[in-house]
């Protein structure tokens, strides 16, 4: 029979004063197999535990009652008291004494240790019912995959790597550097983009603990924490990169022309080609949508003008696999399509531009050289209209949420376009102007002295063209009037939103999202980074719209969660899980379906004993189950339990007062 | 039909006339670790006030709570159960909550069908920092199940202790 201990706490005053500690202690003593209790003024403190070491000895307890606070509180203290006095940690239970009575009951002391009595009760049926329970120990394959190869991705390879743990870092397109390598120059420094990013992609190419799979996409994430493996799909370049030396004859050659992404659509780039000049792996890919050699079969030009023979045209997609221990998601951001605007005119007049097609034109390597260029005539604009907030905080037409970087690089874009045309004047129609971050404040300051450009407060109704200019009709808040500004180019700041592929890739790795998009952190505060699943974190704009060096921090705390991760060789974790019972599993598999983490599959077991048929029963791996029991309850033959709360517990506990 | 079938069974309730002047209700409290029981400790932590009558179960998530929970308190113990969890979508495990919700609606109906108040099983949601709310909650469920009188007349040593 079970030999409960039950120690019961004075906390102080904090429960002594408000019920009747040693009557609770002389009920409990009434219970059949409680064969100690006792009460004692901190039950936490050295002393205290020591009491409880002691009666384990003394009396052979089989398992421990500590009436005292919320076991949210000391639950690991009194933990650690049971396993130093060699007793299985996982036979305690706490009554909450002090937060469920004594506080809540301070005017009805009959009442409270009435209660008190209760839930001591509850406690002791309870724990009769308690198992021994261990830590589970799981193995750890000690690489990170990462997926996206953008600054966010970028700096978190490069730190896990430089810890000299190995990196997978996938990237969709087929050079890294993402968004920030469209970039002309960074706010609030002026810094230019290429110049800071470029060295740091050349690092992650040549760095020995990086693994750099350019062109690929995951499409399969299995396992647990510690023990992932995921498929990756190398899509078919054409190109042997091994032979390729990057000489670049193909893409000279090849007569096929299509449309820039790079560039945003503004020129035109060859149908083999890589993205952009800088771009790491140096090598080029074929457009196969494009190419007229994988069409219809003709051409074949830059196969004959390809000196090490590197050009294949039977190559073919290509699925690896690669076992891992974490994922860091760093899939960045897509900007907003303004076609909602129609009142702007989006789509109809040539000469509105978002804001990073603004950024590709004042680019050094840009596809107008730098200039900014009217892209109806060619001409130099003289007035230039920047709308902020296109998307951002419009409920109606675009999302709810502020973008964060638009008013700063907004403001940057009067700097460049200041700067690269002279006599040109900028006005800003603008929200709200929120420059919060070291040195904003300060840049929009200087900027809007240093280009003297001319800020209205208020939205733009309407653009109508009148002979080749664009009239911005909008209001000034500020003097309560309707203004009209002649504007030889728009500029629209659009909003950042989240990749539309987010929710795919979400589903994929098992992780949530929310309405937007955007990958779900496990807390908004204080688990920033990491996400509900253990092992996988996310970086950058994937997770919400932030800048550069918000990114750049991220990416860094995402690496120092996955070198922590991989700090040891195994990892502990907490022992509360579901188990299953396959002998009674019916393998309705309803199981499956509540599982918010993908915790449960299926298994093929023989039907009975010897037997070579065989029937589904679902199994649940213990090193991705988060305890929630969802499970328990959805199993109609009772095969599953959660350690640690198991029916006969809850029963007990129901039926013992 | 079914209103009337309900209503007929409800009917069968009327122990407030039977019910002893000192009778106080026994009410079972099965609360999620991450969002009310956090919930309910802040209650106590911010000393507020609130009827002795509940005892409070913790479990992880509000999708732990079987409908067994449920039957075996009102069969045994208990004259009402309160389950309380997350907030919806803030479920510490994603989605447990939903699934505890549309449970809990289903089993709320079938013990209804057999002639159970439906004040004697209430749901609510309580977060982390609602221990006002949790007290108002306790303070609701307790004078609900109060008007509706004990529901285990027939066990004699329940009066007997009391």
């Amino acid at each position: 029979m079970a030999r409960v201990g039950v120690f019961v706490c004075f906390c102080g005053a904090n429960i002594a004063e408000y019920l009747d500690v040693p009557q609770v202690v002389e009920e409990v003593k009434r219970i059949r197999e409680v064969k100690y209790a006792v009460d004692y003024k901190y039950m936490c403190s050295d002393p205290g535990q020591g009491l409880i070491r002691d009666a384990i000895v003394q009396h052979k307890l089989t398992s421990i009652v500590v009436a005292a606070c919320s076991p949210r509180m000391h639950e690991k203290t009194f933990r650690k008291a049971l396993s130093d006095a060699g007793m299985n940690p996982y036979l305690l239970e706490v009554a909450n004494i002090r937060e469920h009575s004594s506080w809540v009951h301070q005017k009805n002391k009959k009442a409270a240790t009435d209660k008190a009595m209760d839930l001591c009760r509850m406690a002791v049926a309870k724990s009769i019912a308690n198992e021994q329970l261990h830590e589970i120990s799981v193995p750890v394959t000690k690489r990170a995959l990462v997926i996206g190869g953008g600054i966010a991705g970028i700096q978190a390879a490069l730190d896990i790597a430089d810890a000299r743990i190995p990196v997978v870092l996938v990237e969709k397109s087929p050079s890294i550097g993402g968004k920030m390598a469209q970039l002309d120059e960074t706010f609030p420094t002026l810094d230019c983009s290429q110049c800071i990013l470029t060295p740091k992609m050349v690092d992650v190419a040549s760095h020995p603990y990086i693994e750099l799979i350019p062109y690929a996409e995951v499409i399969e994430l299995q396992g647990f924490v510690g023990n992932y493996k995921a498929k990756i799909k190398k899509k078919a370049s054409y190109v042997n990169f091994k032979t390729c030396t990057g000489c670049g004859a193909c893409w000279q050659k090849c007569p096929v022309k299509v449309a820039n992404e790079y560039n945003l659509g503004l020129d035109k780039r060859k149908a083999i080609y890589t993205p952009f000049p800088q771009a790491v792996p140096n090598k080029p890919v074929i457009d196969a949508e494009h190419c007229t050699m994988l069409l219809k079969g003709k051409c074949g030009i830059c196969a004959k003008v390809c000196q090490p023979g590197a050009i294949d045209y039977q190559m073919q997609d290509e699925v690896i696999e690669r076992e891992i221990g974490a994922v860091v998601v760093a899939t960045g951001y897509d900007m907003w399509d303004p076609t909602p605007y129609e009142e702007y005119g989006v789509g109809r007049f040539k000469d509105i531009i978002t804001s990073l097609e603004f950024e590709r034109m004042v680019s050094a390597n840009g596809p107008t050289n730098g200039v900014p260029l009217r892209p109806s005539d060619g001409k130099v604009p003289k007035n230039v209209v920047f709308i902020k907030c296109i998307g951002s905080r419009d409920e109606a037409k675009g999302i709810e949420y502020c973008s964060k970087i638009c008013c700063m690089y907004t403001t940057k874009h009067t700097i460049l376009l200041h700067h690269k045309v002279h006599d040109s004047h900028a006005y800003v129609f603008y929200m709200d102007i929120r420059a919060a971050g070291k040195g904003y404040e300060e840049f929009v300051k200087k900027a809007q002295t240093d280009t003297a450009a001319t800020y209205l407060r208020g939205r733009v109704s309407k653009i109508y063209k009148k002979g080749d200019k664009l009239m911005v009709r909008g209001e000034d808040a500020q003097i309560g009037q309707v203004v009209e500004v002649e504007a030889d180019l728009v500029v629209l700041a659009t909003a950042v939103s989240a990749p539309k592929d987010n929710p795919d890739l979400a589903r994929l790795l098992g992780i949530s999202y929310d309405k937007y998009g955007y990958l779900s952190e496990a807390h908004p505060k204080l688990r920033p980074v990491e996400t509900a699943k253990a092992g996988i974190f996310l970086a950058g704009c994937t997770q919400a719209p932030k800048d550069i060096p918000e990114t750049v921090s991220q990416a860094s705390a995402c690496a120092a969660k996955v070198c922590g991760l991989f700090a040891g060789d195994t990892m502990k974790k907490d022992p509360m899980v579901s188990t299953i019972n396959i002998e009674y599993c019916s393998g309705c598999l309803n199981c499956i379906n509540v599982c918010p983490y993908t915790a449960i599959v299926t298994d093929e077991v023989p039907i009975g004993h010897g037997s070579k048929e065989l029937r589904t029963v679902a199994y649940i791996n213990e090193g991705v189950c988060q305890g929630c029991g969802s499970c328990v309850a959805i199993c109609r033959s009772m095969a599953i339990n959660l350690a640690g709360f198991t029916d006969p517990q809850i029963i007990n506990e129901i039926v013992s007062i | 039909m079914e209103a009337e079938v309900k209503d007929q069974l409800v009917s069968i309730e009327k122990p407030e006339l039977i019910a002893p002047p000192d009778w106080e209700p026994v009410i079972m409290g099965i609360l999620c670790n991450w969002c009310s029981y956090a919930g309910s400790d802040l209650t106590g932590t911010s000393r507020i006030q609130y009827p002795p009558n509940i005892r409070i179960i913790r479990v992880p998530c509000s999708s732990r709570v079987d409908p067994w929970f449920l039957i075996k308190s009102l069969q045994t113990t208990a004259d009402g159960v309160l389950v309380s969890g997350c907030h919806p979508g803030d479920c510490h495990y994603i989605s447990g909550n939903y699934y505890a919700r549309r449970r809990f609606l289903v089993t709320k109906k079938l013990l209804n069908f057999v002639g159970f108040h439906e004040n004697r099983i209430q749901f609510s949601w309580v977060s982390a920092a609602e221990g006002p709310k949790f007290a108002k909650v306790v303070i609701k469920v307790t004078d609900d199940i109060k008007k509706l009188g004990p529901l285990h007349l027939y066990k004699k040593e329940n009066f007997e202790k009391k």
